[in-house]
């Protein structure tokens, strides 16, 4: 058999096992955290309190929403797909999960009896893999919105199909400079690059594309017109509702908490810290979870602060502004990297 | 010059500067930075929400909640005498009194009538304050009390023993100056 991709750290298939579980845990973990992080946090940026009645300080909120999701009539339209209407939240949820697989939360680390690193798996194709799940994930939006037999959920599902298309070339773009710069697609390999300097300081430039194309791709504000919950209707979901739409939901606050952890392993230095300073190795994860709320904080500051673009704004500034910025920044990276290899 | 001078009341109209270009994108940038900046500061403020079942805005003394039927405060006996004007001046009609003849054995009010009945119906009621006016003999008065909601409708038809009775303490009064 040919192997797909090199695979930078072998481990035993138990091992591998027992860390999708975990990553799996980890990542649902993640989720509730986050939802009443951005809802309370929304709340104080609007001079209100958010959620404050369900548990301490409203912290069990996601919980009681989950339970009256789960606990809701199943139905759909008449006129639905059935198999591709339960399929399509499914996709969307598993790709949004796998994602999470190959980002590096550490080193590897003595634990078992044997080395262990603290991510998934190290393949040598690991932005591939990245970029090869977020375009699966489309199939989640335009299926789901297709099966629904509706015309509204097609017509959403036609709009964030645009969107994401036109936003993922940039935000592969974006990347190039920092791919060429660490010359190694692996995101182990990538993080170690940034020992000395962040990527954040050479690659500046694609730091911004890569984020801007990121809030368009996780459908968040001011991008957020998939759903654009205040003046459209929900878009791709419209016809959905219980489980299955809390399915859609999760996974898009799954890819908001992809994209921060990609910000953090390409531009931001993974698990290192600047200034020299060297924590012990379980540190490490603690990093990069630190630099992953800096940047969930940063997606929702964002959304309490800026208005919607309009349509023709969204896809003016996808196509005129951000891809040629990324372009230019891939170009001149290039050149750099040329005359500085020759010099 | 025009030949219509419209002297110095004029003023020049500032517009916004054009969209697009690096002008135009390096305000954009700008301004967001500016709108994240005020969001930001929000959050060292303290939040300007009323837990309302908890916490109660203080209503002014004139303000015109449930109605209050009186007692004179000495003799005990009821300042409503029966006359009806509350009923007539109600422009929706949501007053019932029936009157009585006092007598020497039977005596509730101070004047020659009592009122048998009398029910306000709070689900029509729009607290206009017009019965309070009507009234001769200061019998009927807007209370302070807001919180009227009920399961039933039929529950909403206030009694004269309620309207008489002392009403609990919901709602906190405006102090002085405040």
């Amino acid at each position: 058999m040919i192997p797909v991709a090199a695979i930078g750290h072998y481990e035993d298939w138990w091992v591998q096992i027992l860390k999708a579980i975990v990553i799996f845990a980890i990542a649902l973990q993640l989720l509730p955290a986050v939802i009443i992080m951005e809802r309370k946090l929304m709340g104080r940026m609007q001079m209100r309190y958010g959620p404050n009645r369900v548990g301490p300080f409203g912290a069990l909120q996601p919980m009681a929403e989950i339970i009256k999701f789960a606990v809701k009539q199943d139905m759909r339209p008449r006129t639905a797909v059935e198999l591709l209407y339960v399929l399509a939240p499914a996709i969307s949820i598993i790709t949004a999960v796998s994602a999470f697989a190959i980002v590096p939360f550490g080193d590897t680390v003595d634990i078992f009896g044997g080395e262990v690193g603290l991510y998934g798996i190290d393949v040598s194709i690991g932005v591939l893999y990245v970029f090869a799940f977020g375009a699966i994930a489309f199939y989640g939006l335009m299926l789901g919105g297709w099966a629904s037999g509706s015309k509204y959920s097609f017509l959403g599902a036609m709009r964030s199909a645009a969107q994401l298309i036109s936003y993922e070339v940039s935000q592969g773009l974006a990347l190039v400079g920092v791919l060429m710069t660490a010359g190694t697609l692996s995101l182990t390999e990538i993080v170690d690059h940034q020992q000395g300097m962040w990527f954040i300081v050479p690659q500046l430039v694609g730091f911004i594309v890569f984020l801007v194309a990121g809030f368009a791709e996780t459908n968040r504000a001011p991008f957020d017109l998939p759903e654009a919950d205040a003046e459209l209707v929900q878009g791709y979901m419209t016809e959905y509702g219980g489980t299955k739409m809390v399915a859609f939901l999760f996974a898009e606050y799954l890819n908001m908490l992809t994209v921060s952890l990609l910000a953090v392993t390409f531009f931001l230095g993974g698990w290192h810290l600047p200034f020299g300073i060297d924590p012990p190795t379980w540190v490490d994860p603690l990093v990069v979870l630190g630099k992953l709320y800096f940047f969930v904080f940063f997606f929702i500051w964002v959304r309490a602060t800026l208005p919607r673009l309009r349509y023709d704004q969204l896809m003016s500034l996808g196509w005129k502004v951000l891809l040629p910025l990324a372009t230019v920044n891939a170009l001149v990276t290039a050149i750099v990297l040329v005359v500085v290899d020759n010099s | 010059m025009s030949p219509y001078d419209p002297g110095p009341d004029v003023v020049e109209v500032v517009r916004a500067p054009e969209p697009g270009g690096a002008g135009g994108a390096y305000r954009a940038f700008g301004e967001t930075l500016r709108g994240l900046k005020t969001t930001f500061a929000r959050l060292r403020e303290k939040p300007s929400t009323i837990q309302y079942p908890e916490e109660k805005v203080p209503v002014y003394p004139r303000f015109r909640g449930r109605h209050r039927l009186h007692r004179f405060e000495d003799t005990g006996l009821e300042k409503c005498v029966g006359c009806s004007l509350c009923a007539a001046a109600c422009p929706v009609d949501c007053i019932r009194v029936v009157a009585a003849e006092n007598t020497p054995e039977h005596r509730i009010s101070a004047g020659e009538r009592y009122a048998a009945v009398y029910e306000i119906n709070l689900s029509r009621c729009i607290f206009c304050g017009y019965c309070e006016v009507a009234c001769p003999f200061d019998a009927i008065t807007m209370g302070h009390d807001y919180e009227m909601s009920d399961y039933n409708r039929s529950d909403l038809i206030f009694t004269k023993e309620m309207l008489l009775a002392e009403p609990l303490d919901r709602t906190p009064l405006r102090a002085e100056g405040e």
